[in-house]
């Protein structure tokens, strides 16, 4: 039977990802002072696990390179082996590159061998250093050679009689313990498959059998005598009697000579089976040696390109069982209540005029269940994003010599998946941030009179419709002065401008703008706040700046729940509707025609408070002519911020707000400038959404 | 057609094991684990169960230890799976009652292969 393993990958990669993501929290959580052995046995588990299925589906560089793992986790657990901060840093690393060669093989590229082999003889050199364990790591060639040899993989070691003398065969005496069916172990399967290698002879020895009274029906009291007759081998008779060897005596004896053979059970001794090492690994990795140095940059390259094509691809999603039940249970109530109102409409009369409008309130508040119940489907808790934040912490804390604990609150809170996936880099930017600039050296720390180790808390809860993440460190704080001063010298801000502490702290979301006196690998050039801003206004969120001098920074994101649903504030424009995101509002006035000023070459403006705002018509660039034309001599200003530009939409009037369900405009249609998707209303009319931050670009071309 | 529990707390060999085993003709249940492996093994009997050896909660060679104490159980074959193809685990196993072993990594065609040996 041919069985396609294809099919099973999916399945095996999700949960290789997950077993690393287990063993990476488990490695950082260890106390080098003391040992969890809970910890190592999950952490043992997630090698094991992947190991296992690695072979099984074919993956056999995975397979090979989680047995050193397995085998140095092995000793840990044992106690064989002490857990040291290097050998853990190196099962971290080990980690990382496992993590890479799974999403080469998932993306059908090629594993990064170079990496590999660098990662492996880490592993190796751990395995082989320090307190040696009385055995030698087993090669792994021997475990995975042959495949034929993994049902019965029989370590013992048995030499080759030839006999060629008269009646081919095998003389078997066998003699179960009384035990022998306690293990589920049968003698007649066994003599099935002897029968199958050849013609079988059976004599049965009964004089063990006692008395009727003294009989325990459990118990095996027989013996046999065995003949096979054909072209066997030793090994195969051996194998069949594999399951049983120790519950019972036996000895088997080529038919044609009564040769004394050594006893079939034989100790394996692990001095042999080293031997026959085919490959020794060490050499092996001594040649890869000169080529890790020159591709070592490459490599981190590929990493980095890596991490984004699996972000663009990851289309499956695990939901609860829970949440399915809850929508079935659902589905189940809408359809009653739909029968119940049939049954209604069928005989209809005026006097069921308060039966249908239950029905009716029924369905309204089943649909809205229903609703609230589909998009939880897509809702995930926000630790998938926040798990992997102890890692980046302990490995930069430890490149900068600085001591950092991070706090996680909140991270059961849900949140869309389009969301998890698309926020985690700006949250890694973030971080980095606060540890590089954030958090003192120890001794600054101390002679600020703080704790030496620094604290970063990231923190996430719901409010309102949005989500809220919000990164707490308690380190130095950032700088007015500092600040105001580094951008009126890189020219960003007048130097007798008066801004408040608020529109400081917005400077450093200004392109170019870098505090850092000293710029470092960890936290980049500069180029990041912006971008990192761009990224969630681009999610529909915004980013706040709390901060005081000497005690900390906290910044604080949110986030719309969803992507699906967007709070949207409808606006007319002549007969047509247009749906403005709430977020992007700042605020709404009347004006009349003669309140906009004209400004030659650059379209017209409208004073705001001292600060002069590009106006957008609305009708003009959407082309819209229906309507009563008078109309557009007064109409409305919706003042509106994108990309951190103010800018003014006129339009006819404010119609009011909703919440609208976003339908891709260039799955069904193509993209259109300026528009982000439509929304169907309530009578059945689309509407467009407006994209606020592209009609900022526009304005500002 | 024999009815087998599959324990596996891998859901990728767990998928393949019951895949496998359905392709095959039996009536296959899967449990994630050793404690979940026996609630169901008590809630109906099973002609052969396969489990593997490292499992969270309980691990395989528990499980079958206290399935060997089950009256329903007693004579039952189980195989268990295991990367360890150490003999101390074999022999660990086999006081604990399996009657015999597969070890990983093993191809759909030497599991039905060895199952037969086992159910005939």
């Amino acid at each position: 039977m041919s069985i396609d393993m294809s099919q099973f990958h999916q399945v095996f990669f999700e949960e290789c990802f997950e077993g690393l993501e287990a063993m990476e929290s488990g490695l950082l959580t260890l106390d080098m002072g003391d040992i969890d052995s809970e910890i190592i046995n999950t952490i043992f588990r997630g090698a094991h696990s992947i190991k296992g299925g690695s072979g099984t589906f074919g993956f056999t560089v995975v397979a090979e390179y989680t047995h050193i793992m397995e085998t140095l986790l092995d000793e840990m657990r044992d106690g064989r082996r002490k857990v040291t901060q290097p050998a853990v840093d190196v099962l971290l690393g080990s980690v990382d590159c496992l993590r890479e060669m799974l999403t080469a093989i998932q993306n059908e590229r090629n594993v990064n061998n170079a990496s590999v082999a660098k990662h492996k003889k880490a592993l190796e050199v751990v395995l082989n250093g320090g307190s040696m364990a009385e055995e030698p790591a087993l090669p792994v060639e021997q475990e995975f050679a042959s495949e034929e040899d993994s049902v019965n993989v029989a370590p013992d070691i048995v030499e080759e009689e030839s006999v060629e003398l008269g009646e081919q065969g095998w003389k078997i005496a066998f003699c179960p313990y009384l035990d022998l069916l306690k293990t589920g172990n049968d003698p007649v399967r066994l003599f099935r498959e002897l029968n199958e290698l050849g013609e079988l002879t059976t004599t049965v020895n009964i004089q063990d059998v006692p008395g009727f009274y003294e009989l325990d029906p459990e118990e095996c009291n027989i013996s046999w005598d065995l003949k096979v007759v054909g072209d066997i081998s030793g090994d195969e008779i051996r194998e069949i009697f594999n399951w049983v060897e120790g519950d019972c005596e036996m000895e088997i004896q080529p038919l044609a000579k009564a040769v004394k053979l050594p006893p079939v059970v034989k100790k394996i001794d692990p001095e042999p089976a080293a031997v026959i090492i085919p490959d020794n690994p060490a050499p092996k990795s001594v040649e890869v040696k000169p080529k890790v140095a020159e591709t070592k940059k490459s490599e981190s390259q590929d990493s980095d390109n890596e991490a984004a094509k699996t972000t663009a691809k990851a289309s499956s999603i695990r939901v609860d069982t829970d949440k399915i039940d809850t929508l079935i249970n659902m589905v189940g109530e809408v359809v009653i209540t739909q029968s119940m109102l049939g049954l209604v409409g069928e005989n209809f009369s005026m006097d069921k005029v308060g039966q249908l409008k239950r029905g009716l309130a029924q369905l309204e508040r089943h649909t809205r269940d229903l609703q609230q119940s589909v998009m939880n489907i897509r809702m995930l808790p926000i630790s998938f994003v926040f798990s992997r934040f102890p890692r980046l912490v302990h490995d930069i804390s430890s490149k900068l010599d600085k001591k950092i604990v991070l706090k996680l609150v909140g991270e059961n809170t849900e949140v869309d998946k389009a969301v998890v996936e698309l926020i985690n880099d700006p949250l890694v930017h973030l971080i980095r941030n606060s540890l590089d600039h954030g958090i003192e050296m120890p001794a600054d720390r101390v002679a600020a009179g703080k704790p030496e180790t620094g604290t970063i808390e990231l923190k996430a809860y719901h409010r309102g419709g949005h989500i809220v993440i919000e990164i707490i460190d308690d380190g130095r704080g950032l700088d007015k002065d500092k600040l105001l001063s580094k951008a009126i010298e890189k020219g960003l801000v007048e130097e007798n401008n008066l801004l408040t502490e608020k529109q400081i702290f917005e400077l450093i979301f200004m392109p170019g703008f870098s505090t850092a006196e000293q710029l470092t690998d960890i936290s980049g050039r500069g180029v990041g706040m912006d971008v990192v801003r761009r990224n969630i206004q681009s999610l529909g969120g915004n980013i706040e700046i709390i901060s005081e001098l000497g005690k900390g920074t906290t910044i604080a994101i949110h986030l719309p729940l969803t992507l699906a649903i967007l709070d949207g504030q409808s606006v007319a424009v002549g007969d047509e509707t247009y749906i403005v995101p709430l977020v992007s509002i700042i605020e709404s006035i009347n004006i009349t025609e003669r309140m906009l000023n004209k400004v030659a070459g650059k379209g017209e403006t409208f004073r705001l408070r001292n600060e002069y705002l590009p106006v957008i018509r609305m009708r003009g660039i959407f082309n819209v002519h229906s309507g009563n034309p008078t109309k557009s001599k007064e109409g409305v200003l919706v003042v509106v911020e994108g990309q951190g530009e103010l800018c003014c939409l006129l339009v006819d009037e404010l119609l009011g707000q909703q919440q609208v369900v976003i339908k891709s405009l260039e799955a069904n249609y193509r993209r259109v400038e300026g528009v982000s998707g439509a929304t169907i209303l309530g009578d059945g009319s689309v509407a467009l959404i407006l994209d606020v931050p592209g009609l900022v670009r526009f304005s500002i071309r | 057609m024999a009815s087998i529990l599959a324990v596996d707390d891998s859901a990728s060999m767990r998928k393949m094991v019951s895949f496998t085993l359905r392709a095959a003709g039996y009536d296959v249940e899967e449990a994630v684990d050793g404690v979940d492996a026996l609630e169901k093994a008590q809630a109906r009997k099973f002609d052969c169960v396969v489990a593997d050896v490292n499992m969270p909660n309980k691990d395989g060679i528990t499980l079958i230890r206290d399935l060997r104490a089950l009256p329903d159980y007693k004579f039952i074959p189980m195989l268990m799976l295991t990367t360890e193809s150490g003999i101390e685990k074999k022999q660990e196993g086999k006081a604990a009652g399996a009657t015999g072993w597969m070890v990983k990594p093993f191809n759909p065609d030497q599991l039905l292969k060895t199952l037969l040996k086992v159910l005939g």
